[in-house]
């Protein structure tokens, strides 16, 4: 923590006004973002909750430009303004797609990837809350296996795990792929750090939690970010070159239940179902170790208190 | 034939001739997805820039739509934008369509007219570009390769003044793949009358401004009102700048082109190169005496209420060729010419011929026998179907 506090720009670039819901991960996640990124930066966003938290014309609550796009054009806008720029000969500006996980996962998938396998030379932020919450909780491709959504209703929660962003995006081969969250500011902002210097598809899911989606308390969203991570539901790490992974922060392993319970969108699990997740969660973990040894050679010490876990 | 004494004349087809329009216009970001019959226009942008003969970003999307988006974000951000569809493209283009002039994004666009499916069809008609008719696009129609080249460059500087997106319209192969001999005016001409793009309204640092951001009730009915008196200031200024076109490059381009109307009883109207083939027709039933004339319909929208009105006023009878259709109504250029001429004095009788659909030929004595047609009728009709074989 004590690297961020003395390295991270002071400097704001969202204004105190918008018009997020309380305890919004996807507004501490901006804030934050652009911390790294600075103010040579141009935005765009599609149909999501950024959308609305922007506010209404002729506000804007970022100090940076910012051009709103279809529901599944992130990626191409953010072409489509680099392209404009390189042209113009501007090349110090950083161009940043902020999508949410239904813009990403599903219907912003193909202009994604058509983005990524061409190595456009953007940053493409999903912050994923897990459903598509500015319509109200319908359940997305990034929706968890068991959770609640209005669309997947607690007599047929959600059924299938969420997909892989990640891998696909990483199976582009594109020079960067990483993991953040808002409970870990230090990492979020390293590696918007690390992404900026890049050339190329630089792709970073956040993990953002959603207070009326999630079923939290407004105050507790931090904790439940911090959580998915301690759980392993949600790993720190990050894939360069679609090849050398590396996990940036070794959780306490805590049972995913710690995490589960903190949440009424989970209410309803049975224990076998939690069990399952449990399952899937340390399946999942064993593969990204056997990554990142396979990359490193060995695991750090702090691996092994993780693994007891 | 050749006007400038420094251009080159080059015998290529309706889709090379837009790109070397494109070319010719400086365009900067080129977004394009293959499609039958546009791909060609594309081929040739990008072994232009591969070549080094235009300095430009081509971008290889995976979609028309995200061509369109890439075409609309670089417009945003300051580019001279282009691109190139069909049929099918155009129709997954259709949301953004509606992005790009509710941004006001001048993109300039050729839309090579062909039949959409199902069931498949490669084949000419009109009614993929005409379907996009209240997406608040400009239209052009050309008849020729040469009009063709020349709407690229024109329609760049009329979408760049009233800040509209523009869709320059071609046949499928009539005259995408059909070659004729076209003027390649000088670079440096071109560029005396279309200078660089400046949009005072694009993404910069000085003014962090949002475009395109949430329009609550308040301020939307604004937006959309002052696209429509663009949309009105367009002709006017398409008038302008075709005349000064005219001037420079030796074409002058109107709203519409009449052919044989002077004292013409009986007006038979077409848009695209079905055109060409009235005109034959016209000219050769004219020798026999029959007192008809010939409407061209070059631009679409904005559509030119006041010189249809003023072109058709007084006229005995009006066939509308329509290759295209709006079902469950009627054939498009017959409503919209109908809406022009209700309640005024001294309308004519309009009939609307509805032919040629999915690629089938309009050849000259059909056009022929579409005026015997016309001739032998006493009440207007909405529909008469020429050539379907029931």
């Amino acid at each position: 923590m004590s690297w961020y506090w003395k390295e991270v720009n002071r400097e704001e670039w969202m204004n105190p006004g918008h018009l997020a819901c309380q305890g919004c991960g996807a507004t501490v996640a901006m804030r934050l973002a652009l911390k790294a990124l600075g103010p040579k930066t141009m935005i765009t966003v599609p149909a999501c909750c950024w959308t609305i938290i922007d506010g209404a014309w002729p506000n804007h609550a970022l100090k940076i430009p910012m051009f709103h796009t279809a529901f599944e054009t992130a990626a191409i806008a953010a072409s489509g303004i680099r392209a404009a720029l390189d042209v113009k000969g501007e090349k110090d500006v950083t161009v940043l797609a902020w999508a949410g996980d239904g813009g990403t996962f599903d219907i912003g998938i193909q202009a994604l990837s058509g983005a990524a396998e061409r190595n456009e030379n953007i940053i493409y932020v999903v912050y994923d809350n897990e459903a598509y919450m500015n319509t109200g909780i319908q359940r997305s491709g990034a929706t968890p296996y068991g959770a609640w959504t209005t669309t997947t209703p607690v007599k047929h929660p959600e059924e299938r795990p969420k997909k892989n962003i990640v891998e696909i995006m990483s199976a582009h081969r594109i020079p960067y792929v990483a993991t953040a969250t808002i409970a870990f500011p230090d990492d979020l902002v390293r590696k918007f750090l690390k992404a900026k210097e890049i050339q190329g598809t630089r792709f970073i899911h956040i993990l953002s939690p959603c207070p009326p989606g999630w079923k939290i308390a407004s105050d507790q969203s931090i904790k439940v970010a911090r959580m998915a991570v301690e759980t392993k539901v949600f790993p720190l790490f990050e894939i360069e070159d679609g090849e050398r992974w590396t996990i940036n922060y070794w959780p306490e392993g805590r049972p995913v239940l710690d995490y589960l319970k903190m949440q009424g969108r989970f209410r309803h699990l049975t224990e076998e179902q939690v069990d399952y997740i449990q399952r899937f969660v340390d399946h999942e973990w064993e593969k990204l170790l056997k990554r990142h040894q396979e990359t490193h050679g060995s695991l750090p010490e702090e691996a092994t208190v993780s693994a007891s876990g | 034939m050749k006007v400038l004494e420094k251009s080159e004349m080059k015998v290529i087809t309706g889709n090379h001739a837009v790109s070397y329009g494109a070319k010719l216009a400086r365009v900067e970001v080129i977004a394009a997805y293959p499609i039958t019959p546009q791909t060609t226009i594309v081929e040739l942008l990008s072994e232009m820039v591969a070549e080094g003969d235009l300095k430009a970003r081509f971008i290889t999307v995976e979609s028309e739509h995200s061509a369109m988006a890439g075409c609309i974000s670089a417009s945003i951000a300051g580019a001279r934008a282009f691109t190139a569809t069909s049929s099918q493209g155009l129709a997954l283009m259709h949301e953004m369509l509606h992005w790009a002039a509710g941004v006001r994004a001048p993109i300039v666009m050729a839309n090579v007219n062909r039949a959409l499916a199902a069931p498949w069809s490669i084949w000419t008609d009109q009614n993929d570009s005409l379907s996009q008719r209240d997406t608040g696009w400009m239209q052009l129609y050309a008849e020729s390769n040469q009009e063709a080249l020349d709407f690229v460059i024109l329609g760049y500087k009329v979408a760049e003044q009233v800040l509209l997106p523009m869709m320059i319209v071609l046949d499928a192969f009539i005259l995408s793949h059909t070659s004729e001999p076209v003027e390649i005016y000088p670079q440096e001409v071109v560029d005396a009358f279309l200078p660089p793009y400046q949009n005072p309204y694009a993404l910069n640092f000085d003014n962090p401004q949002v475009i395109g951001g949430l329009a609550d009730p308040q301020v939307y009915f604004e937006f959309r009102y002052k696209l429509q008196k663009a949309h009105e200031r367009a002709i006017q200024v398409f008038k302008e700048e075709g005349q000064r076109f005219g001037e420079l490059f030796g074409r002058t381009y109107d709203t519409l082109e009449p052919f044989m109307l002077e004292d013409a009883e009986e007006v038979l109207v077409t848009a695209g190169s079905t055109t060409s083939t009235a005109r034959y027709a016209v000219q050769k039933l004219r020798e026999k005496g029959h007192k008809v004339g010939l409407l061209k319909l070059r631009m679409f929208r904005p559509f030119p209420f006041e010189d249809i009105r003023q072109a058709l006023r007084g006229r005995k009878k009006v066939g509308i060729i329509d290759r295209n259709l709006s079902y469950g109504h009627h054939g498009i250029f017959y409503q919209e010419i109908k809406s022009a001429l209700y309640g005024q004095s001294g309308a004519p009788l309009l009939f609307g011929y509805v032919t040629g659909l999915g690629g089938r030929d309009i050849r000259a004595e059909d056009i022929e026998a579409i005026y015997e047609d016309l001739r032998s009728r006493t009440e207007p009709q909405e529909i008469i179907w020429k050539g379907v074989r029931l």
